[in-house]
């Protein structure tokens, strides 16, 4: 079989518009989660899942396959929701999210789900297993990607920049990751906790390809990962994606203290019906 | 605050044993660099073994293999996350990395790196490390006295500690044999031959009594069991019949062995090792004896639960109990 690229395929809003509605039916399962983060990076999910990378979604372990190495291990409601869509996860799982004995567990874990490279949680884990998947892959020959996702908060984190140092030292033209700025972590706006800026400047003077978009401009996300993927330079390259929690809900895009929120029982309909009407209108 | 030092002394003046300092004894039969020579052997027939280290290549033996096979080393710089998370993912690519750096830094800068994305994760990646216990004289940031107790803590860890170039040699590769990840203790440079005396072979997961003696077990890894070996000999002088069972694995611990050893009625019944005597082989043959209703008289030897001390091994050694005649003259006065 062919590999799943869907390069130029039409309709990846309207992917992204699913895995925002499968997350929202997750967090309605749970009654809580991390759902302002699933909503701002399902644009960055829907590119990755359904333009930029390959896979096959009946082989979720397929030696050609691009690797997705979710750093932020909360996202996991946001990646189950992309790996549904893809077809790597069956969609009736949607209702066992959280819940004992499930496959989609609230932090992502690998020995839990098809499609989860790496286990999360523990942040600023991720970058340096890319390195070594990374290295790995070159090692073998293979031209498989490495796709890591990690948030801005994990920039506090020494070992983040443990591993731009080396990704960039072994030239690894194979590893695309992307840090989401959507400028929120636990204890406040993630440049009021640790200042990052100026992130560009930063990353390129560590030797990374480097670009800056607005994560929720899905023309903009495609165009970044393209550029990433066939630049020329042997360097690491980066997507730092600006986001807006809760995004295409505008009740949640407002709602402030948005790192876990809690939503009233009436108000996850609420949240599926505004989601389905911006996405009408 | 330490008093100040008195220069005047009868006793030779030691210097500190720093890093690199040989554990081995005046005089006594080494071999060169056990761990390096036995790895390049290994990765002659596994074309998936691959050397990682975090700037201590040449100080963990893993140089040697570097030069054998250059482009299977991967130098991290100084970076032990980095090095036990690339580890991780070059081990889900299907290596079998050989990852080296003193054990302080394994068990304590990385240890989360360690436990969530190589023992959680289940990968196969063999963790190598040098300077365990008392080893060094350099003080605290170089003397690994905790690191059994923090691996054995960790599940799905494997946790070795070898005795002796024999042992190192051999335990290659039985932890290569073995799917999964591990911890194994390093002695490096002019590593002490003992064992091969003994007609010893290493076996993972296997307890091997190296002598027998009716007056006293000594139950002991590492760098103890060649110290023990040592007290048993000078004890049977003065008619003092003393067994010693090498314990190289900690964990999964032999109960079996050690429940039918620390049973044999009448014996005096000493837990020996080069770690704290919190959380490491002696509290958990301790534990394994209280659970299975077998109650010698029971003494530990091993580090107080205190930074230690710099200056030279020899002295140190005698000062925290774990040199031949300090383990000899103990053991004289328990029984």
């Amino acid at each position: 079989m062919e590999t799943k690229t869907l390069a130029n395929a039409p309709g990846i809003a309207e992917r992204a518009y699913h895995i925002r509605r499968n997350a929202l039916r997750m967090g309605e399962v749970q009654g809580q989660g991390y759902i302002a983060q699933a909503l701002d990076i399902a644009d960055v999910l829907a590119a990755a899942y359904f333009h930029a990378m390959r896979y096959r979604p009946e082989n979720p372990a397929w030696e050609g396959r691009d690797r997705f190495l979710l750093s932020n291990g909360h996202y996991a409601i946001a990646l189950y929701a992309a790996l549904i869509e893809a077809g790597i996860v069956p969609e009736a799982e949607l209702e066992t999210y959280g819940f004992d004995e499930s496959r989609l567990p609230m932090s992502g874990m690998a020995a839990y789900t098809p499609g989860m490279e790496m286990s999360g949680g523990s942040l600023g884990l991720g970058l340096s297993i890319a390195v070594g998947r990374a290295l790995g892959l070159k090692r073998k020959g293979s031209d498989a990607r490495v796709y890591t996702l990690f948030s801005d908060g994990e920039l506090d984190e020494g070992s983040v920049w443990e591993a731009i140092m080396s990704a960039s030292h072994f030239k690894l033209d194979n590893l695309i990751a992307i840090v989401d700025v959507n400028n929120q972590q636990a204890d406040g706006p993630s440049t009021q906790m640790l200042a990052f800026e100026p992130l560009v400047d930063k990353l390129k003077a560590f030797g990374w390809f480097v670009q800056r978009v607005d994560g929720n401009d899905l023309d903009a996300v495609v165009a970044a990962f393209d550029a990433a993927k066939y630049h020329a330079e042997p360097k690491p390259r980066i997507i730092v994606a600006d986001t807006l929690m809760g995004k295409g809900v505008s009740f949640l895009e407002r709602r402030e203290k948005n790192h876990f929120i809690r939503v009233e029982q009436h108000e996850w309909q609420l949240a599926i019906k505004a989601l389905d009407s911006g996405r009408q209108a | 605050m330490k008093t100040a030092h008195k220069t005047v002394s009868d006793k030779p003046r030691l210097t500190t044993s720093a890093m690199i300092a040989s554990i081995a004894a005046e005089g006594q039969k080494t071999k060169a660099a056990p761990f390096g020579h036995a790895l390049v052997e290994l990765a002659r027939t596994r074309s998936e073994v691959i050397g990682m280290t975090a700037d201590l290549g040449k100080y963990t033996d893993l140089h040697i293999f570097g030069k054998e096979f250059p482009d299977r080393y991967y130098q991290m710089g100084m970076a032990e996350q980095l090095l036990f998370g690339a580890a991780s993912g070059l081990a889900a690519e299907g290596f079998m990395p050989f990852a080296t750096t003193y054990a302080v830094f394994a068990s304590r800068r990385a240890y989360d790196f360690i436990h969530q994305t190589i023992a959680e994760e289940n990968r196969n990646v063999k963790i190598v490390c040098a300077l365990p216990g008392l080893t060094s004289g350099y003080g605290p940031s170089h003397q690994a006295t905790e690191d059994l107790a923090l691996f054995r803590a960790m599940p799905n860890m494997t946790v070795i500690d070898p005795c002796d170039a024999h042992e190192i040699e051999q335990a290659v590769p039985a932890i290569a044999a073995h799917h999964g990840p591990v911890y194994m203790r390093l002695l490096r440079g002019q590593v002490p031959l003992v064992l091969d005396e003994y007609g010893y072979k290493f076996e993972l997961g296997k307890a091997k009594l190296i002598r027998d003696g009716k007056c006293a077990l000594i139950i002991s890894s590492g760098l103890l069991t060649m110290r023990a070996l040592e007290a048993a000999k000078t004890l049977a002088d003065d008619h003092v019949d003393v067994a010693v069972l090498h314990v190289p694995t900690i964990k999964p611990l032999d109960a079996e062995t050690i429940l039918r050893e620390a049973g044999r009625s009448g014996r005096l019944v000493v837990v020996a090792e080069n770690h704290t005597v919190i959380g490491g082989l002696g509290e958990a043959v301790a534990g394994l004896l209280m659970r299975s209703g077998i109650h010698p008289t029971f003494r530990q030897i091993g580090l107080p639960d205190e930074f230690l001390d710099a200056g030279a091994l020899p002295t140190l050694h005698d000062q925290y109990g774990i040199s031949a005649s300090a383990v000899a003259k103990q053991i004289k006065g328990w029984l």
